[in-house]
């Protein structure tokens, strides 16, 4: 029992970091209509910035969030303006946006390579190397501080979405491209803004997946593949999907590891995702895609 | 035009056949197997992603399971090295089949991205079960292939040959589908499904088949793969990177053409072998390779086959402007062509 409830609190607290990373992923998608498979090194690529900024420049790694992310933000214009803006809207799409994304994920990994060399670093501070005693588990410090970053993100992200003028915007141009445009909402730079936040968001996400785990760049081909897992789950597009199965995807993954061994973890995780998608192709939370193939 | 094709072609096959004779250098061949390989899987890839328009970002899941299937055969039976592996390729093509009736009954439930992601899935889910089921596969101390005893000169050679044979196959099933009505069903699938199901298309009998059809020479592709490479781990069998290679090489060349993967794959593994060589010990090589991929991508977004076909049906136009005969000629060209570089399906 006890080790139950101690999987379900680790597969609360990581499923919080996942979602971070997640819905910056699933934004993207459900404005933009690419897959950006690059939010896996963006990740990388956030918790690289933090970690150099804490290594040269001492900077608190919580704190240089609020250098890394807008200077993420303004990475994400960049390459929505230069590459992104440049793919039609029409059926290949999708997949050109993969080869796109994936050659910009392989310059900027060979571009880590050089600086930073493949071996494995982790982030540090002094504050988060201690554990808090409940009952009779120990809560790891680092874990809670990322999980609150993740609800104070997350919660600033639906506000935007839901309750601005911004928001109405990106969900109309989710909803419906051609009908915004029609309405008057400028459908590119919502897109524009909207990437850009998505990447805002992957070097949050990186900094607390740099905090928990041991990275260098090549984890990005492991995080993609769980975050693309994680959105389709969740259904692409929805917010609230990405949330609920990052939740869902990490504690199963958790109590697997700690029922029956963690070499199981993925593997029950990929068989229940694969036999979810057999009953609703569309995920838990996404919406059917008319005729479109 | 015709026999300057025909003749065209009949050069290139005599120039790749002779290859290795002309070239004997061992790097050189090495680098020529993994082209021929790769051009044998894109084709492969090809003939169910390109031409139904489900893209698969699992391939892998096929070569793994044809290159274990070798492996497994190769050790339970003492297998020696040398001609014999060769002959059971076909066996490993048959169980990649195999396991892709189920595979593809799961994931062709699901379209577009959602079947890529489940692609993916599966791919990883048979990586776990290689690592897992260790009493069986002996998980990540892998298996060693039988040693072939063949001096350094000729060891190349055998491989070099079979490879072309696996291409060559791969290339006369991808031509037979291309130009028999179980093609124009798939392609037909590619352009509208619902609307195809609506003309008659047997849809789903349709995909599944060519989903097994492309595992059985993907899982023959693998088992050389890792015959020629020698041994055999669960992150090399079932490797991601392979996925996004194989849909590269096709996207590349030209997806749901003919020649589009060929192309696709002659030019691309080469120069990542080179690039690996020349810059990989600088770390250069990744940055090098995604730049000149954006670049190619955002150039010609169709692939490269297609960018050449449409460039060529614009200079026949503006000959055929001057005269009459050569407008007839050129029609013909053109449908000849179209039906070669898949446009025939868009009509």
């Amino acid at each position: 029992m006890a080790l139950i409830i101690d999987a379900l609190l680790s597969g609360i607290l990581t499923g919080g970091i996942y979602a971070l990373m997640a819905s910056g992923l699933t934004l993207i998608f459900g404005v933009l209509e690419i897959v950006n498979v690059a939010q896996g090194i963006l990740v990388i690529l956030g918790a690289y910035l933090s970690y150099a900024l804490n290594q040269h420049l001492h900077i608190d790694i919580f704190l240089g969030l609020l250098i890394t992310m807008p200077v993420m933000f303004a990475l994400g214009l960049g390459i929505e303006w230069a590459f992104i803006r440049r793919l039609k809207q029409d059926q290949s799409r999708i997949m050109l946006s993969v080869l796109v994304m994936f050659a910009i994920a392989l310059i900027i990994e060979g571009v880590l390579n050089l600086i930073f060399t493949p071996d494995l670093v982790t982030l540090h501070a002094k504050y988060i190397d201690a554990s808090w005693p409940i009952g009779s588990f120990y809560l790891p410090r680092v874990y809670v501080f990322s999980f609150i970053l993740s609800i104070v993100l997350l919660t600033g992200l639906y506000f935007l979405v839901y309750r601005t003028q911004f928001g109405y915007s990106l969900r109309a141009s989710m909803q419906n491209r051609t009908a915004a445009e029609l309405i008057g909402i400028d459908v590119r730079r919502v897109s524009a803004i909207t990437f850009a936040i998505g990447v805002a968001l992957a070097a949050a996400g990186g900094m607390a997946y740099g905090a928990t785990n041991l990275f260098n760049a090549a984890s990005s081909y492991d995080l993609i593949s769980r975050l693309l897992v994680i959105i389709v789950l969740g259904g692409m597009g929805s917010l609230r999907g990405a949330l609920f199965a990052s939740l869902g995807m990490l504690i199963i993954s958790d109590l697997t590891t700690s029922l029956w061994g963690s070499q199981w973890a993925s593997t029950v995780f990929f068989v229940l995702l694969v036999g979810l998608l057999v009953f609703r192709p569309q995920g838990l939370f996404g919406q059917l895609g008319g005729r479109k193939q | 035009m015709k026999r300057f094709r025909a003749f065209g072609l009949l050069a290139l096959l005599v120039l790749v056949i002779v290859f290795p004779v002309l070239i004997p250098d061992p790097g050189f061949d090495s680098i020529a197997i993994y082209t021929l390989l790769y051009a044998a899987a894109v084709t492969g890839w090809n003939l169910f992603s390109g031409y139904s328009g489900y893209i698969s970002l699992g391939y892998s899941s096929f070569t793994g399971i044809g290159a274990y299937t070798l492996a497994l055969i190769c050790t339970h039976w003492q297998i020696p090295g040398g001609y014999i592996p060769f002959l059971l390729l076909p066996v490993a093509g048959l169980v990649a089949g195999i396991f892709a009736i189920p595979m593809g009954w799961v994931a062709l439930r699901t379209r577009r991205v959602t079947f890529v992601v489940v692609t993916i899935a599966m791919m990883f889910v048979l990586q776990a079960l290689a690592f897992n089921l260790s009493g069986f596969t002996s998980g990540s101390s892998g298996i060693i292939f039988p040693i072939t005893l063949w001096s350094g000169d000729f060891y190349n050679i055998p491989y070099y040959y079979v490879s072309l044979v696996l291409l060559l196959l791969a290339i006369a099933i991808s031509w037979w589908i291309r130009n028999s009505k179980y093609g124009l069903g798939l392609l037909a699938i590619r352009d509208d499904e619902d609307r195809a199901l609506g003309l008659g298309v047997r849809t789903w009998a349709f995909k599944l088949s060519a989903y097994v059809i492309s595992a059985f020479l993907g899982g023959m592709v693998g088992a050389m793969f890792a015959y020629y490479g020698g041994s055999i781990f669960p992150a090399s069998a079932f490797d991601p990177v392979v996925n996004l290679s194989v849909a590269l090489m096709g996207f590349l060349g030209g997806v749901g053409t003919l020649v589009g993967p060929i192309v696709g794959a002659f030019l691309l593994e080469p120069f990542q072998q080179y690039l690996t060589i020349q810059y990989g010990s600088v770390g250069l090589n990744l940055i090098i390779l995604g730049s000149l991929l954006l670049l190619i991508i955002l150039v010609l977004p169709g692939g490269i086959v297609p960018a050449l076909h449409s460039l060529w049906l614009k200079r026949m136009a503006s000959r055929g402007a001057i005269s009459q005969v050569s407008h007839a000629m050129e029609q013909e060209e053109g449908m000849l062509l179209e039906s070669a570089e898949g446009k025939r399906g868009n009509r």
